[in-house]
């Protein structure tokens, strides 16, 4: 079974199960606000997994995630509340900061996976529990707020929406771009004699997607202000997630970086004896991580509006459920970004939904765990038989 | 003949006290294939690894177009245009025959972006010099057969102007139909201009497809016989020692 074709799986199995869930909660899910409020709170788990896939079918794990997003959401807090004087280049310099930190310990832990010689698992758990450690120590545990005023419109709360006009525009760049770039590929594969797709399924495929790139700004744009008919739009933290995930996905699919990513999971000899770099890929990958872990520590601390010693806890181990649900094999070399992002939104949308009905936190917990079993038993039945 | 393609001079290997490789001489022409037997120990992979890069000779050199070359590396041996295709074949089996004839040479864009059209329609071509019946380019290689996957490694060692190409043990792992067509794709690599080393445990295939076969025996060249001038009965008494020492 192709990546691709593992990801209209995954389409269909949500897509059903927001069906379910509208008809048990008696047409609650699927109202705009609730969609808005999902896709917000899907947010911080799906950038993180956008990372984690590339980290997995390169055939590592990081188990850092969680601390090191609380860690660099602390710093971010910090320098804007506490360490850096107030001016117009605070908030900048903190984001800045932030990303920075979160690349160089990301790289940190790569270079120990890389040259140092010792399994991720090993590396990260340690990462897990010491920049938990210094998440705690920046601030003493203390809680640190208020935050810059600008700084929750990065998550998405009453203001973080970008508005009608920009989310229609978005959408329509977003549709001018693929169209474009699609219609440019094929042109040029015509152009120097390799086969193409057949023109009805290309155009059948290009208009799926981008109806349901529209379908998702009419919707966000039918979410409104309280008491009054001002639509909210795309919520900025979404967009970031949308950045995140398209910009891994071309990284994935369409550089030469990421094509080793997957060259290294499939054969790690096989791709030191044509030439690549293993150790620097490896570096590459997790330093990339960090950066998402700095990112998504950001958006936490603009949806909080303060940042808290224990933020991200158990972050890494949703990151990591999100890919596999995705249709990451945790044998390396097989993963998708896309998949990946509508596994954070099965598993976020299994939460809201049974928040919806009224089931207890630890019930749902339980229920939880126990799709994401089914789910990837069901996956790796599905892929021997098509291997078959 | 015209000058040798790759010429062996003297080389010799020891693994402690062990001549794993004593002074062997070999010299290979372009379009030549050679066929290179002996039992397990005789030497054959020592000297191709030598040869590949992978070891350094304790003595003797190695000359590629009349002029010596130092091989410290599998990487010198490719830029040179020597490479060798074990029997694991260096392939990632979840990325597709195009991605496998490019891998870590990828052909990109001004952009910067990976040139997909450019690198299909060549893996195209070179898969079809190959393998006229080589299937979906965009299939991961896993799910190929094993004769189709080797087609893969030799097609990317042609994109790359390979010269000289050391197979070992090519048809190890394949069905009688599938070792019939790496003897075609062997005939068109010597149609071509590639001197090919063809190492082997299997008489028949070696005797099927070489000019000249070499015989190695305790890490010493035993017999370099023309094909015309032998069969297979007779190299195998070559083999065990039964006629007695015949040097090249």
């Amino acid at each position: 079974m192709s990546a691709d074709r593992r990801t209209l799986v995954t389409l269909a199995v949500l897509a059903m199960m927001w069906l379910v869930l509208n008809r048990l909660t008696d047409g609650v899910f699927l109202t705009p606000r609730n969609l808005a409020n999902l896709a917000v709170q899907s947010s911080v788990v799906g950038i993180l997994a956008c990372g984690m896939v590339l980290v997995i079918v390169a055939r590592h794990i990081d188990l850092s995630v969680g601390s090191l997003l609380g860690f660099t959401g602390m710093v971010v807090a910090a320098l804007q509340a506490e360490w850096l004087p107030e001016s117009g280049w605070t908030w900048p310099v903190a984001l800045i900061g932030a990303l920075l930190l979160g690349a160089a310990l990301g790289a940190w832990q790569g270079a120990w996976v890389a040259y140092g010689r010792l399994p991720a698992f090993v590396v990260t758990l340690a990462g897990l529990l010491a920049f938990r450690g210094a998440a705690w120590l920046v601030s003493d545990g203390r809680t640190v707020s208020p935050l810059l005023p600008q700084h929750a419109l990065l998550g998405g709360g009453i203001e973080g929406f970008v508005g009608a006009r920009w989310s229609w525009i978005l959408g329509a760049l977003g549709v001018a771009a693929l169209v474009g770039l699609r219609t440019r590929a094929r042109a040029r594969r015509i152009r120097v004699g390799v086969p193409v797709r057949p023109l009805p399924a290309e155009v059948f495929e290009l208009a799926s997607v981008c109806a349901g790139i529209l379908a998702f700004v009419a919707v966000m744009n039918a979410y409104t202000l309280p008491r009054s008919d001002v639509a909210r739009g795309i919520p900025v933290p979404v967009l970031i997630l949308i950045a995140v995930a398209v910009g891994l996905s071309v990284l994935a699919r369409s550089t030469r970086f990421g094509r080793h990513v997957f060259a290294v999971g499939g054969s790690p000899q096989a791709a030191e004896r044509v030439g690549i770099d293993v150790r620097r890929v490896s570096v590459g990958v997790f330093a990339l991580m960090g950066v998402l872990c700095a990112v998504a520590g950001i958006v936490t601390t603009a949806r909080l509006e303060a940042a808290t010693s224990s933020m991200g806890t158990l972050a890494e181990l949703q990151a990591i459920a999100a890919a596999v649900l995705g249709g990451t094999s945790l044998a390396g070399g097989v993963g998708s970004v896309g998949g990946a992002v509508l596994g954070a939104i099965v598993m976020q949308t299994l939460d809201n939904g049974m928040v919806l009905l009224g089931i207890s936190s630890p019930a749902r917990q339980i229920c939880i765990g126990g799709v994401l079993l089914v789910a990837v038993w069901l996956d790796g039945a599905l892929r021997r038989r098509a291997e078959r | 003949m015209s000058a040798p393609v790759v010429e062996l001079r003297g080389l010799a290997k020891r693994f402690g006290g062990v001549h794993a490789v004593e002074d062997v001489s070999l010299a290979l022409q372009a379009g030549e294939v050679m066929g290179i037997v002996g039992h397990n120990g005789a030497g054959k992979s020592t000297l191709m690894q030598m040869l590949a890069g992978s070891l350094r000779p304790d003595a003797g050199g190695i000359r590629l177009d009349g002029r010596p070359v130092r091989l410290a590396s599998p990487r010198d041996a490719r830029r040179l245009g020597i490479e060798a295709l074990y029997q694991d074949l260096a392939l990632a089996d979840n990325l597709d025959a195009v991605a496998n004839v490019f891998l870590g040479r990828e052909h990109t864009t001004r952009m910067g972006f990976l040139d997909e059209g450019a690198m299909e329609l060549s893996a195209r071509e070179v898969l079809a010099r190959v393998r006229p019946d080589f299937p979906d380019v965009r299939r991961p290689v896993a799910q190929l057969s094993g004769g189709q996957r080797q087609a893969v490694a030799i097609a990317r060692a042609i994109e790359f102007h390979a010269r000289v190409l050391i197979l070992d043990e090519p048809t190890a792992a394949l069905g009688p139909a599938e070792t019939h067509a790496v003897g075609d794709v062997v005939r068109r690599l010597r149609d071509e201009g590639v001197g090919v080393f063809l190492v082997s445990h299997d008489l028949h295939d070696v005797f099927a497809l070489s000019d000249r076969i070499a015989v190695m025996r305790g890490g010493r060249l035993e017999a370099l016989v023309n094909r015309g001038d032998t069969d297979p009965d007779a190299l195998v008494e070559l083999l065990v020692g039964g006629a007695g020492p015949a040097p090249a």
